[in-house]
């Protein structure tokens, strides 16, 4: 709620790939209002924690709902607004710490609940708001302050990692190219079960890799992101996964798995109906217990 | 048994533990039956019945003198049976003509030795096995059978207790309800939608009835993956409007630590309960301990004082959980019903609730009066549920009016007070007092409640001059009672090492000893009272 609010003290760096994202953000937001004729109001963004979350703040133009809650744990929060009240657009928006190290453990699950929500990922490599540490997605051997003699630890393969979890629609977009990154959380959204955007975007003070991503052809550096081709079947989890073991990263839809997903929330409903139960009043509750 | 008691118009209390280890280890299970009320499981066993050697081993220690032993002799032999009973109750059984009624064959013996009616166990086993089916009438005729050739095996011994005093008489229907049932029956009276919960002991049969029982349309039970889950995907559909809740026990009260900071923080209405079992870590999972108070009020990091409510009895717990969830609704943040094993696992028969006195509340939604100020005000302001008016930032650290994110001192004291005043709301709980004009009075809490007060009883019986306070609401704690402890020595009985309870209303200026006991096991009352009569002495 950035521009009511004189007070908030925060601010990205000059640079900083997450005002490309909140920019897409906005744009999709207002997409879908105009679309689907439907109220800013009935937006919730979940906001993880670190430089990323601050986004909930930083959106301009018209102001959706918003959570900003602990670290790691933005996932559980949606998965709480959205079997509470499946009318609500869910957005997750959370870095590669939040997302992926300390609330990695609740992927897996919200995939197999597989509840209409949409995650933003901003993935910069790295730990921005604690001022550069190691994150999951940050190269092996990357020097920083928690890995003074290089990081020893492989870097995460974020795309493998969805797919092994079970996310059933995963696209994957660049921060700098915030037209075709709005369309594309546009389209999330209107996936009817749990999807993720993975964006690459950089850390202009602890992690700048936007050369590495777009390559630089004087100093002979290839490009470490690259369109994916129309030859890719985005329904074939074989091919999604053969494409992302790669080192380099594709931009596109990476997979989406085929046929209309049914949530959790519905499933229950169905479940229920088949059951052909009813809730019984605390009377009839209490009664059956009566002492004969 | 304890049902056809209670059929009877005994009352009755049940209570059974089984350790952690599913197949093969010691299942125990202990019935009391009387013509009073019942405040405690009992000091000391009557009947010892046992399946095997390992039980009247483990057990013998609790027989009170001149008990009597009832025991499977196809198992073990006992040496001395001039206060015992040997029966081969499997064959009997099958000479009864239903193998599977070698329990009824112990239970017929116990009937005739404790004085319990053969008559109403017979209309119960009627009762219980005519359930319209092809079969019902060799079932029960085999099971009265069993009972009775239970009954003169017994009598062939001569060994008697004294007699039952008569049933008493009842003017409102009874029912014979479990702890955690009354808790969750309870939510559902104050109006709970959503629940979601991760198993742990011995809060998990408190999820089992919700994800039976809370299934109308609209409402959500589900298992999530951790209490980290759970206690956040509750922040989230309490946020989105629901009136919202789960069940644990200390290690996941633990896990939920931070969480239960944001829902203060970000001011979300929800309701943990915590049924507590013994000890720090995975501690003693299947016994009673009352030492999650201080977690209770203090579950996370920071400046917080979580509103506690710790039932002392099964019709607390059915008005407890209401009243948390009112709590909750009526000061927008989370509330912990602090129930114990002793108390979620205990069944026995209490009168019928009256549900003409069930009063339910909810937040004060926003309409959009303040705009995106959600936090403006002092105090509790009005509640904005996504989908309408009031779009702000449920905000964990710390904020401005429309929740963004600030970390300038004053408004930081602002919100503090904001959030510690919005706790004065929370002033109608209510108390017990008797006998106050006394120098010192007993005040326990929770499950501790019922041997307090059998204490108490046979104590002013004999004489002593102590008088009785009581509230299940801990914190915060009712104004006048604290006004009536001023000057006096408090005395509180409590399951722990530390005496929480004790500090806790040592910290609001009460004259206040704890008297502890960490066994995992509830208060003897004998012990109990030997205790008090020394510390005045
Ligand atoms: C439980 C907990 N542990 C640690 C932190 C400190 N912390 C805040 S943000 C952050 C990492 C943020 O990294 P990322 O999610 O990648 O976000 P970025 O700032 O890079 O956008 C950490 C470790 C915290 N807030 N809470
Ligand atoms: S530290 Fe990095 S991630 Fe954070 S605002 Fe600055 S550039 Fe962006
Ligand atoms: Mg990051």
């Amino acid at each position: 709620m950035a521009k009511r609010n004189p007070l908030y003290d925060f601010k990205w760096c000059p640079g900083c790939g997450d005002f490309g994202v909140k920019v897409a953000l906005e744009q999709a937001l207002v997409g879908r209002m105009a679309e689907r004729n439907e109220s800013i109001e009935n937006t919730v963004i979940v906001a993880g924690i670190g430089c990323s979350g601050n986004m909930v703040h930083m959106m301009e133009g018209p102001q959706p709902f918003g959570i900003h809650g602990i670290h790691g744990r933005a996932l559980p929060i949606a998965y709480g607004i959205k079997s509470a009240r499946p009318d609500l657009n869910v957005v997750v928006v959370a870095g590669d710490g939040d997302f992926l190290s300390i609330g990695a453990e609740h992927i897996g699950p919200q995939a197999r609940r597989n509840l209409d929500i949409t995650a933003v990922i901003m993935d910069n490599g790295i730990y921005g708001l604690t001022k550069g540490q190691a994150s999951p997605t940050t190269e092996m051997n990357v020097v920083t302050s928690t890995t003074r003699f290089g990081k020893l630890d492989d870097k995460l393969n974020p795309f493998l990692f969805y797919l092994g979890a079970g996310v059933p629609y995963l696209r994957s977009q660049l921060s700098s190219r915030v037209k075709d990154l709005a369309s594309d959380i546009k389209e999330a959204m209107e996936y009817p079960g749990f999807s993720i955007v993975h964006v690459q975007s950089p850390c202009t003070t602890y992690n700048d890799t936007y050369s590495l991503l777009k390559g630089d052809a004087k100093k002979g550096i290839e490009p470490l992101a690259y369109p994916l081709g129309d030859d890719h079947n985005a329904e074939d989890i074989t091919a999604a996964a053969n494409l992302v073991r790669d080192r380099r990263i594709p931009i596109g839809m990476i997979y989406r798995h085929e046929g209309e997903p049914v949530a959790a929330h519905q499933r229950l409903a169905d479940a229920k109906e088949r059951a052909n139960i009813e809730q019984a009043s605390v009377e009839q509750l209490l009664t059956a217990m009566t002492i004969a | 048994m304890a049902s056809a008691a209670a059929a009877g118009g005994y009352h009755v209390l049940t209570f059974s533990t089984f350790p952690s280890q599913i197949k093969g280890g010691p299942a125990w299970g202990q019935a009391r039956i009387s013509s009073e009320e019942i405040l405690t499981p009992g000091d000391y066993l009557d009947v010892l019945v046992c399946q095997n050697r390992y039980a009247y081993d483990a057990n013998l220690p609790d027989l009170r003198e001149g008990g009597l032993v009832i025991y499977n002799s196809e198992e073990f032999e006992l040496p001395d049976n001039s206060r015992a009973l040997g029966l081969p109750a499997d064959r009997m059984a099958r000479e009864a003509g239903n193998p599977l009624a070698s329990t009824i064959i112990l239970i017929g013996a116990v009937a005739k030795m404790a004085g319990v009616s053969v008559e109403a166990l017979e209309a119960f086993i009627t009762k219980r096995w005519s359930r319209g089916r092809p079969g019902d009438e060799k079932i029960v005729s085999g099971n009265i059978t069993a009972l009775q050739m239970g009954v003169e095996e017994a009598a062939k011994t001569g060994l008697q207790l004294e007699d039952l005093d008569p049933a008493p008489t009842h003017d409102r229907p009874r029912i014979m309800i479990r702890g955690y049932e009354a808790a969750a029956i309870g939510a559902i009276a104050g109006g709970v939608e959503a629940f979601i919960g991760y198993p742990i002991s011995p809060a998990t049969t408190m999820l089992t009835y919700m994800e039976a029982n809370l299934v109308g349309k609209d409402r959500f039970v589900g298992q999530a993956s951790s209490e980290i889950e759970s206690i956040t995907a509750l922040i989230g559909s309490g946020y989105a409007g629901k009136v919202t809740m789960t069940s644990t026990s200390g290690p996941g009260l633990s896990l939920m630590g931070e969480g239960l900071g944001l829902a203060w923080m970000a001011e979300i209405p929800l309701v943990v309960a915590n049924v507590q079992r013994g000890g720090p870590a995975t501690g003693l999972p299947t016994k009673t301990e009352q030492s999650d108070l201080i977690v209770a009020m203090n579950p996370g990091h920071g400046d917080m004082s979580v509103p506690v409510i710790a039932p002392g009895s099964l019709e607390e717990a059915f008005w407890g959980a209401i009243a948390a969830i009112n709590w909750s609704e009526r000061y927008q943040g989370p509330v912990l019903l602090l129930s114990e094993a002793a108390i979620a696992e205990r069944a026995q028969d209490v009168p019928m609730p009256d549900l003409s006195q069930v009063r339910v509340e909810r937040r004060q939604v926003s309409q959009g009066e303040q705009g995106n100020r959600r936090y403006a005000g002092d105090g509790v302001t009005p509640f904005p549920v996504p989908g309408g008016a009031g779009a702000y930032v449920a905000n964990g650290s710390e904020h401005d009016e429309q929740g963004d994110t600030t970390h300038l001192p004053d408004i930081h004291v602002t919100m503090t007070n904001r959030r510690f005043k919005k706790l004065e709301v929370l002033n109608d709980g209510t108390f017990e007092a008797e006998r106050t004009e006394a120098e010192t009075i007993v005040l326990p809490w929770g499950g501790s409640k019922g041997s307090a007060r059998a204490a108490w009883n046979e104590l002013t019986a004999e004489g002593v001059d102590i008088g009785w306070c009581y509230t299940m609401f801990i914190n915060p704690l009712p104004a006048d009672l604290l006004t009536a402890l001023q000057g006096k020595r408090v005395l509180v009985p409590e399951l722990n090492y530390l005496g929480q309870f004790a500090a806790h209303l040592r910290s609001k200026g009460v004259n206040a000893e704890a008297i502890t006991q960490y066994t995992g096991l509830p208060f003897k009352v004998a012990d109990l009272k030997a205790e008090i009569r020394q510390r005045l002495a």
